[in-house]
């Protein structure tokens, strides 16, 4: 149903869209962050530094948005929740922007000493693609199933970083040269786990957004058991 | 839910041939807030009267349902109404001070009651009156002025302090802030959160923000029944029910 304050939908609408926009300059400098590191692209690195500062100029107006909206609308229930939720995840969003431009600087560093295998970097990085997709669409529809998915697939990320990063050690132990690209692209790996981590928030956002529901900090089994209004009892008196 | 100070059970109410309230169910916890939103109409002022027996003036109306107070229901045929208004007293939406001054304001009540006899002894109340409704110190020089002659804010105070001269243990405020400015509003917010320690408050208000910043439990009402009720920060971050949330978020109608 629309706000009897028409005003009032259109600027929750516009938050909307400028998240979905800085949400897809993220996507896509992830995207373009890891490409650059696998085709040793120092072009496309210095291009996604470069337009990191859109992102910020994003979060930045995003800042502004939310705080006009608190302070005129005074915002209650699913309002005030969405407000809050974005308050938090376009701070998320900034960091795998920042976790991007990581990337692009381990493509420039890893120049001289190009890294001669890169393991699983390019499963992994579709991987962490594929989760932020997820963690923007379930924020864009307001989709909760699908914010689980982004939560329980999380942990499978965390096993490709640490199968990446033991690989690494190996190649360090058996080629010495291959030290400085190994610790380089095992900070890329740490990069792109922590991208997932921050989709993760975004996920669980989306979820609090929706149902109101505070599932940071809980394993997703417990998640899940919030979700279906089981063994959930936040009505204590204090 | 802490102890409850007043039961509501299957309360029915009818002006005449249109019913009003539908049957509420509602604890009203002691020495806590509770506030009473919805749109006009909705019954929350009519539910509000009942609570003191308001509604007995108005001869169309008639009550189905009990409201205990303590545990004793206040439409038996043995309760003295105007005891139970003693106990259980109401501030308007108006500020409404007698047209006397502000020191026979307090006194009046508390006299015919015989809770203190002249002099000293109501001196002092008078003054304790005043002070606990934060009045004391604005008026101490002006006691003998007419009630009338001071500020909206300044008189919805007076009246708070004469409603409380008789020792009440509940407060009944019909939208006691809609007539003035936000500093008063506020002076009056303060004042409440102040009286809770000693009363147990029920505000009917129009003013969601008011009704958050207040209260520690808010009912919402819709066309003559309870949809709602919970902890206020719960009631206004994630109601459960759809009509609550498009009330307090601006989408009704």
């Amino acid at each position: 149903m629309q706000h009897t304050m028409k005003r009032f939908d259109e600027e929750l609408d516009a938050l909307k869209e400028h998240i979905l926009a800085m949400g897809g300059l993220v996507e896509r400098a992830v995207g373009n962050s890891v490409q650059s590191m696998l085709e040793q692209n120092a072009k496309l690195a210095k291009k996604t530094i470069k337009r990191d500062r859109a992102i910020n100029a994003l979060e930045v107006q995003c800042d502004e948005m939310t705080r006009d909206l608190l302070v005129r609308r005074q915002p209650a229930a699913k309002d005030l929740r969405f407000i809050m939720g974005i308050i938090k995840l376009v701070t998320d969003l900034e960091r795998m922007g920042d976790l991007a431009i990581g990337i692009a600087k381990g493509t420039l560093y890893s120049l001289d000493n190009p890294p001669r295998v890169f393991s699983n970097l390019d499963i992994m990085s579709e991987k962490v693609l594929r989760q932020i997709d997820r963690a923007l669409e379930a924020f864009s529809r307001g989709d909760t199933e699908l914010a689980m998915t982004v939560i329980e697939k999380d942990a499978g990320i965390d096993v490709l970083y640490k199968r990446l990063y033991r690989e690494m050690l190996t190649y360090m132990v058996e080629y010495p040269k291959s030290i400085s690209s190994s610790i380089i692209l095992s900070n890329v790996a740490k990069n792109l786990e922590r991208i997932s981590d921050h989709a993760t928030n975004i996920a669980e956002m989306v979820i609090y957004i929706e149902h109101g529901h505070d599932i940071r900090h809980v394993d997703h089994e417990a998640a899940a058991r919030i979700l279906a209004g089981e063994d959930f009892d936040d009505d204590d008196d204090e | 839910m802490n102890t409850s100070k007043i039961s509501i059970n299957q309360l029915k109410l009818w002006y005449g041939e249109s019913q009003a309230l539908h049957g509420i169910d509602l604890d009203i916890a002691e020495k806590k807030i509770t506030s009473f939103i919805g749109p006009s109409g909705c019954g929350k002022s009519t539910l509000l009267r009942c609570l003191n027996r308001m509604n007995d003036h108005i001869s169309s109306c008639r009550i189905e349902g009990s409201v205990l107070i303590d545990g004793n229901d206040i439409y038996d045929p043995s309760v003295d109404v105007v005891q139970l208004r003693s106990h259980v007293g109401m501030v308007f939406q108006k500020p409404n001070p007698f047209p006397k001054s502000i020191y026979e304001n307090i006194a009046y009540a508390p006299r015919i009651h015989g809770l203190a006899s002249k002099g000293p002894e109501m001196d002092n109340l008078v003054e304790a009156v005043l002070r606990k409704a934060g009045l004391w110190e604005e008026v101490k020089d002006k006691l003998h002025e007419p009630g009338t002659a001071l500020s909206g804010g300044q008189q919805q105070r007076l009246c708070i302090a004469r409603t409380i001269a008789v020792k009440p243990e509940v407060i009944l405020m019909d939208e006691p802030c809609s007539a003035l400015d936000p500093i008063a509003s506020t002076k009056i917010e303060e004042l409440m959160d102040e009286l809770k320690q000693d009363y147990t408050i029920i505000i009917v208000t129009h003013s969601m923000q008011q009704a958050a910043r207040v209260s520690d439990y808010t009912a919402f009402f819709y066309m003559g029944n309870l949809i709602e009720f919970g902890k206020t920060g719960n009631i206004f971050t994630k109601p459960q029910q759809q009509q609550t949330e498009d009330y307090i978020t601006g989408r009704f109608g």
